[in-house]
């Protein structure tokens, strides 16, 4: 029986000790407590998009949909926590930037075309080499001048918007082609939001590239011991820099997510504050935000489980200035949580009752 | 004429997680003594002295302080002060960027306010009084790493300590400046400070220590006055058997067949870097075991990281199998066969939260590219594969390297090293820091691999060391080399009087 007991004990430590634990218990409690404060909240039901045709809908289904952005980020926000040690905090301006390249593409000089100048695509991929450029400089910050990344980013999270809205000529461009809808809202036909696949998309290709390919041991190693890497042969200062370009693509894709859903841009507001919740996702992940070791799975879970908080708390109607404070006592207790004093304490009690147990 | 008493640790346990570092180990230290804790990494040592300093919370077991039958219980670093027990690590704990004077009075000052003055006149005085060759004002970065352990000593005498621990306090030291520590401890011993002194270096233990205590496996192996118990037996006591190993690899390397028999693998000719070493000439043939020599700071490490190309190389050749060859960067140097571990294990080594796994392969992986990861079960089978061959002392291949012992960690470096397949091997201080039974490991695996045809060039600060496996050694002084030896000139004496300049 004791030793039944103790067989439990160790399989409980050992969940705790899984990273993938953080995430999933944060998740289980946010479920529980909106189980009981309103069960509606689990609710979805069939509804009609702006196009007509029936689409999910209820608080889940924005979670997937909103919660998707942020897991994109956070895939990039991951290895650039990683690899530098710091954060980029310019993400938010950048997306700006992004979607504001991609109206442009497609509007041309008209701001308010009949039909679109080229295709989403070429739109899209123009975003991408400017949104990479941008993460680029942020690297070469970062890697080549060893800049703190906060510091150095914090020149693009203040410039980024008026770039952004330098691109159009301060113009506000309006789509009118309803496709360009799909990407940020729904397909015809599918009653999933689009944003979602285009999440697991880059998931897949995120697990292929860390499968097929030595990213993650190369950015764990020099985000641990940039000196030590150095001399097997790595260069530390170019996967850093490669870092902020795979951010720089995240980036993008987040973009044409933002401004397809709107199908326009309010530069000053768009992806306000989402940098954030990106960093915010890899701490969740029980991600160190000092660098080093990472657990991508674990961060794109944190992404969703953010948004689960954000829902719920837009849910019982807080006011959505008010929506950082509440988030903060989010990251006070993480932070809290993750520090090597508390979880020493942590452990020891768990111990002693684990003693009493057996006893 | 029996001595105070003024440390009494009894039946000491501790243990982590599937280790029993501490197993009952009782511990004695009377005032005006020097006493060496002696073992192998692993023994206990670290483990024991972070208990009595209050880092670690003891499972089970007594401390008794200056002869109080009162037991006194130490939770942390600031009660083990309070009782009289202050701690010189081996890395300088101090604050460098701060004045000597602030770091003897950082954290103790009372009140708010601080008397400048009076506070870098007293820390003056001490150091007078200490005779140690720095200024209150000066910064701490200004002085030599032997002053800055003074200062930190000096600290601790000042805070009343009576129990002073000295953790490997030379390791970084050269010999002038251990003979300063040493003239330092004796005048503690002198004023009635009980000194623990935990060092690898067997000439010093018996150059300045009164009592040895000798730890194995966590257990406690005895306690001897020093004069009855010579070296062989102190070394069989901390090895656990009796066994002749350090004479047995004597002389095992083959004898430098002169400079024109061989096949030269790899030639440096005017090579200087960064690093501040003048231009230098060097070879290594295949199969030949060669090393560097001098002092500490003789510029033996930049030699070879100017090879590896670890320092910004400024000039000079490199030439491989005859052919001329560009190194820029470590990369280079690997493509080229060359691998280079460094001396600096702590932060140019390991990887420290990588599993041992994975700093197992790294450096082949590197090799490999960035588009040819090796699967799982390819990592974990070349791992199992070094652990076994070098007797890597892990749990597992899963464990995070830094948890190993300071021998392991240097084992696993190896082995990734030889994972490369390199057909020259830079060993940079392998032994330091680590224990006899590794130590003979590391020198028995260097003159296999030249058996089999590898050159490795082999850099230790013990000369007896180099003697038992160079067949011909680079002799360096102030950044310089001054003379290459071999034959029958590879003698202690040749190589001190080279080091020294001129034969005397």
């Amino acid at each position: 029986m004791g030793n039944t007991k103790k067989k439990e004990a160790g399989f409980l430590s050992k969940i705790v000790r899984q990273q993938l634990f953080i995430p999933i218990a944060a998740l289980l409690i946010l479920a529980v407590f909106n189980l009981i404060a309103d069960p509606s909240f689990f609710k979805i039901t069939m509804g009609a998009s702006s196009t007509g045709d029936p689409v999910l809908s209820g608080y889940l289904i924005t979670i997937l949909d909103y919660g998707s952005e942020l897991a994109i980020l956070a895939i990039g926000m991951t290895l650039v926590t990683a690899a530098s040690g710091g954060q980029d905090i310019s993400v938010g301006a950048a997306i700006a930037i992004a979607g504001s390249v991609i109206l442009r593409v497609l509007c041309g000089t008209n701001s308010r075309p009949e039909e679109l100048q080229t295709s989403v695509f070429v739109a899209f991929i123009a975003a991408c080499l400017v949104a990479m450029l941008f993460g680029a400089f942020n690297g070469i910050l970062v890697a080549h001048f060893k800049i703190q990344p906060m510091v150095a980013t914090l020149i693009l999270y203040t410039a980024g918007r008026s770039i952004a809205a330098w691109i159009n000529n301060n113009e506000l461009p309006i789509i009118s082609e309803p496709t360009f809808g799909y990407y940020g809202g729904f397909i015809p036909g599918i009653p999933i939001p689009t944003p979602f696949f285009i999440a697991v998309i880059c998931v897949v290709i995120t697990a292929l590239v860390l499968k097929f390919t030595n990213l993650g041991l190369y950015t764990q190693a020099v985000g641990i011991n940039e000196k030590s890497s150095r001399l097997n042969g790595l260069n530390p200062v170019f996967i850093k820099f490669l870092s902020f370009v795979i951010l720089g693509l995240c980036v993008a894709v987040v973009g044409l997510i933002k401004v397809s859903r709107f199908s326009t841009i309010n530069y000053s507001v768009i992806a306000k504050d989402i940098e954030m919740d990106a960093i915010l996702a890899v701490a969740l992940g029980g991600n160190a935000l000092s660098g080093g070791k990472f657990n991508m799975a674990a961060s794109i879970l944190g992404a969703y489980v953010i948004q689960f908080l954000t829902t719920t708390l837009y849910k019982f109607d807080v006011q959505s200035d008010a929506l950082p404070a509440y988030k903060a006592v989010v990251v006070i207790i993480l932070v809290v949580l993750s520090a090597p004093s508390v979880r020493a304490k942590l452990s020891q009690v768990g111990k002693k009752l684990h003693a009493k147990e057996v006893a | 004429m029996s001595k105070k008493t003024i440390l009494e640790m009894k039946n000491i346990s501790k243990s982590f997680p599937g280790v029993r570092a501490l197993q009952g180990v009782d511990f004695k230290l009377c005032e005006g003594e020097v006493h060496a804790l002696m073992g192998e990494n692993g023994a206990g040592k670290s483990t024991l002295i972070k208990v009595l300093t209050g880092v670690y919370a003891k499972d089970e077991g007594h401390i008794f302080v200056d002869g109080n039958d009162k037991e006194v219980s130490i939770h942390s670093p600031q009660d083990a002060q309070r009782v009289g027990i202050s701690t010189v690590y081996q890395e300088i704990t101090l604050c460098p960027n701060l004045s000597v004077a602030e770091n003897m009075y950082i954290g103790r000052s009372e009140g708010a306010g601080t008397n400048w003055k009076k506070m870098n006149e007293d820390a003056d005085k001490l150091l007078q009084s200490l005779d140690i060759p720095a200024k209150a004002t000066q910064q701490l970065a200004s002085c030599s790493i032997a002053v800055q352990q003074m200062v930190a000593i000096a600290r601790a005498v000042d805070m009343d300590c009576k129990i002073l621990i000295l953790d490997e306090p030379t390791s970084s030291l050269d010999e002038q400046e251990v003979e300063k520590l040493f003239g330092l401890m004796r005048d503690l011993k002198a004023r009635g400070v009980g000194i623990i002194f935990v060092t690898h270096f067997l000439d010093q233990v018996y150059e300045i220590c009164d009592k040895i205590t000798v730890l194995r496996d966590g257990k406690l192996v005895g306690e001897y006055e020093i004069k009855d118990l010579p070296r062989v037996k102190l070394v069989a006591k901390m090895l656990g058997k009796e066994l002749d190993d350090m004479s047995d690899i004597k002389g095992e390397q083959k004898p430098y067949d002169g400079d024109d028999a061989g096949e030269v693998v790899l030639e440096a000719e005017g090579l200087y870097s960064d690093a501040g070493i003048k231009p230098f000439d060097f070879n290594i043939k295949k199969g030949e075991v060669n090393g560097f020599t001098g002092l500490l700071g003789s510029g033996r490490s930049e030699c070879v990281r100017a090879i590896f190309g670890a320092d910004r190389v400024l000039g000079g050749h490199v030439k491989k199998n005859g052919k001329t060859i560009k190194i820029t960067k470590p990369l280079d140097a690997m493509k080229n066969g060359i691998a280079y571990l460094p001396e600096d294990r702590k932060n140019d080594g390991i990887i420290g939260d990588l599993s041992v796994r994975e700093n197992i392969i790294i450096a082949s992986q590197v090799l490999r590219g960035f588009f040819k990861p090796y699967s799982k079960a390819e990592a974990n089978k070349f791992a199992e594969e070094y652990i076994k061959l070098l007797d890597i002392k892990t749990a597992s291949a899963d464990t995070p390297i830094k948890s190993l012992s300071g021998g392991n960690q240097q084992k696993v470096i190896l082995a990734r090293w030889l994972m490369t397949h390199p057909e020259y091997l830079i060993l940079d201080e392998p032994t330091r820091g680590i224990d006899i039974g590794t130590k003979i490991d590391i020198q028995k695996l260097v003159l296999k691999l030249a058996s089999e045809g590898m050159s490795v060039t082999f850099i230790s600060s013990e000369t007896d060391e180099m003697l038992r496996t160079c067949s011909r050694m680079v002799v360096m002084r102030d950044r310089k080399v001054v003379g290459e030896l071999s034959g029958d000139d590879l003698t202690q004496n040749k190589i001190m009087s080279t080091i020294a300049g001129g034969d005397k």
